[in-house]
């Protein structure tokens, strides 16, 4: 299932219809709960789209409550009994976020997948070259097992196997069986 | 007996040391006649400071303005009146208040007690930072960072000053220390302070020496927070970041002390001790002209 989360209307519709900046913490702690109220899914595996191009300016404190806290609670790193349900891409990230979220990310240790309007999808955050490396592959093909992953990655079977893991335990990959497949909406 | 607080011609973070001088020597029930007669000149620092020392004061301050009807007037324009009349038992000349109109005031006098105040702010100065900072050879992206850097700082009175607070943001040419034009965030408040506010939840470290400056350092150097939440305190890391990128100077007094980090133009001392008590927190951020290269 395929959910997409318009930020700049979750803020006017949560917290006023007067506001286009994510700033505050108070407005960030509302604008989550409702992106967890339209994400809650305990059955389905759901990959959310969560699109920043209606919203303004971006600040550390808002971007602490959103986004840190919401990809927290579904790394299985930072909660071992996080559900494998929530996944999500982020989309329309221009200037006026990216200083706030990379900042959050990298002093959480998260990362999330960004997906400009005018390039390719990448990694944001918290990620080693391996892992990058591995997301990568999946992403450009779709879904891969370990054995391709090593062959396009170039990097040996142990170190693609732990990247693999890590990914997808920070649910930016989906496993089924033995296979890796990227959070991608077109997929 | 009312006691004359004398305020020096030209009141900037400074200068207002001066006055908190006179101050301190005064319980908070006894009156005050705060006289700015004189002045000639103040910073957003000075006008919203004074603002934060009428809301210390038990006993209402009395006040009087600047003699000079430019003086006066330029105040007026920044927005202290409008605020002053309601803290201060106002005497003498009080200009009348003009439709704002174009001046180097950024963001006028603006009182900050919650979220939404942070919202107004940062949506104000949105539509005016991009121009301004152009004017400072700053690119155009460091606009964004200019109103967060903004929304941080004002976020610091809601979330650990107890009480409300003032915001301004001006322009002006800093000629004796700088010879350059600034741009300058004030933000001060009379509430709890740094010290208080990291007790309230245990965030005071583990040591024999702790004091207003230690609280300062604690909160501005190492991104302690009275909330045990990891996120916390990223504000005054991320307000750091930006006025280290463009060169700025940021300074916080709270208490007893000041801790600023200072850039190469300027010649402050980074952690001054033993200032006269005054309540809550005081910033300033001052954005430098940036020089060709």
């Amino acid at each position: 299932m395929i959910k997409h989360i318009d930020l700049g209307s979750v803020l006017r519709g949560t917290v006023s219809e007067r506001y286009t900046n994510l700033v505050t913490r108070p407005t960030g702690h509302a604008v989550r709960g409702a992106i967890e109220d339209i994400i809650v899914s305990r059955d389905a595996q759901t990959l959310t789209v969560i699109d920043f191009s209606h919203v303004g300016l971006l600040d550390y404190s808002c971007a602490d409550e959103i986004i840190a806290k919401l990809l927290q609670r579904f790394d299985a790193r930072h909660h071992a009994d996080a559900p494998e349900t929530a996944y999500f891409v982020f989309r329309g990230l221009n200037e006026a976020h990216l200083e706030a979220i990379e900042w959050v990310l990298q002093h959480h240790g998260l990362a999330l997948v960004a997906e400009p309007l005018d390039g390719e999808a990448h990694l944001l955050g918290d990620v080693n070259d391996d892992e990058r490396a591995v997301w990568q592959v999946a992403w450009r093909l779709g879904g891969c097992a370990l054995p391709v992953v090593i062959e396009h990655a170039g990097i040996d079977a142990s170190r693609a196997e732990w990247a693999l893991d890590q990914l997808h335990q920070r649910r930016l990959l989906r496993r089924d069986a033995d296979r890796f497949l990227a959070v991608h909406p077109e997929a | 007996m009312t006691t004359v607080i004398n305020v020096p011609q030209s009141l900037d973070d400074s200068t207002f040391e001066k006055v908190l001088e006179q101050v301190a020597a005064v319980p908070a029930d006894a009156k005050i006649l705060v006289d700015a007669r004189h002045a000639r000149w103040s910073s957003p620092y000075g006008l919203t400071a004074l603002l934060a020392l009428a809301q210390t004061r038990t006993e209402k301050a009395a006040f009087s303005g600047p003699e000079a009807e430019e003086i006066a007037s330029y105040w007026q324009r920044a927005g202290f009146y409008r605020h002053a009349e309601t803290l201060f038992e106002m005497h003498g000349h009080v200009p009348r208040a003009r439709t704002p109109g174009e001046s180097d005031v950024l963001l006028e006098i603006t009182p900050v007690s919650h979220s939404e105040d942070v919202h107004n702010v940062v949506a104000r100065i949105q539509a005016k930072a991009q121009s301004l900072l152009a004017n400072l050879n700053i690119e155009s992206k460091a606009t964004m960072g200019f109103a967060m850097t903004l929304s941080e700082a004002c976020q610091n009175i809601i979330e650990h000053a107890g009480t409300g607070g003032w915001v301004a943001v001006q322009t002006y040419r800093w000629k004796q220390r700088l010879g350059r034009r600034v741009v300058v965030i004030a933000v001060c408040d009379a509430g709890q302070g740094f010290k208080r506010s990291l007790e309230s939840s245990g965030g005071r470290p583990a040591s024999d020496r702790w004091d207003d400056g230690m609280a300062l350092q604690e909160a501005l150097m190492r991104g302690v927070s009275r909330y045990h939440d990891p996120g916390r305190g990223q504000g005054l890391a991320g307000i750091r970041r930006y006025v280290g990128r463009w060169e700025g100077k940021l300074s916080v007094r709270s208490g007893t002390a000041r801790l600023s980090i200072i850039p190469e133009w300027d010649e402050d001392i980074p952690l001054v001790e033993n200032l006269p008590p005054f309540p809550g927190a005081q910033m300033q951020i001052t954005i430098p002209e940036k020089l060709a290269r």
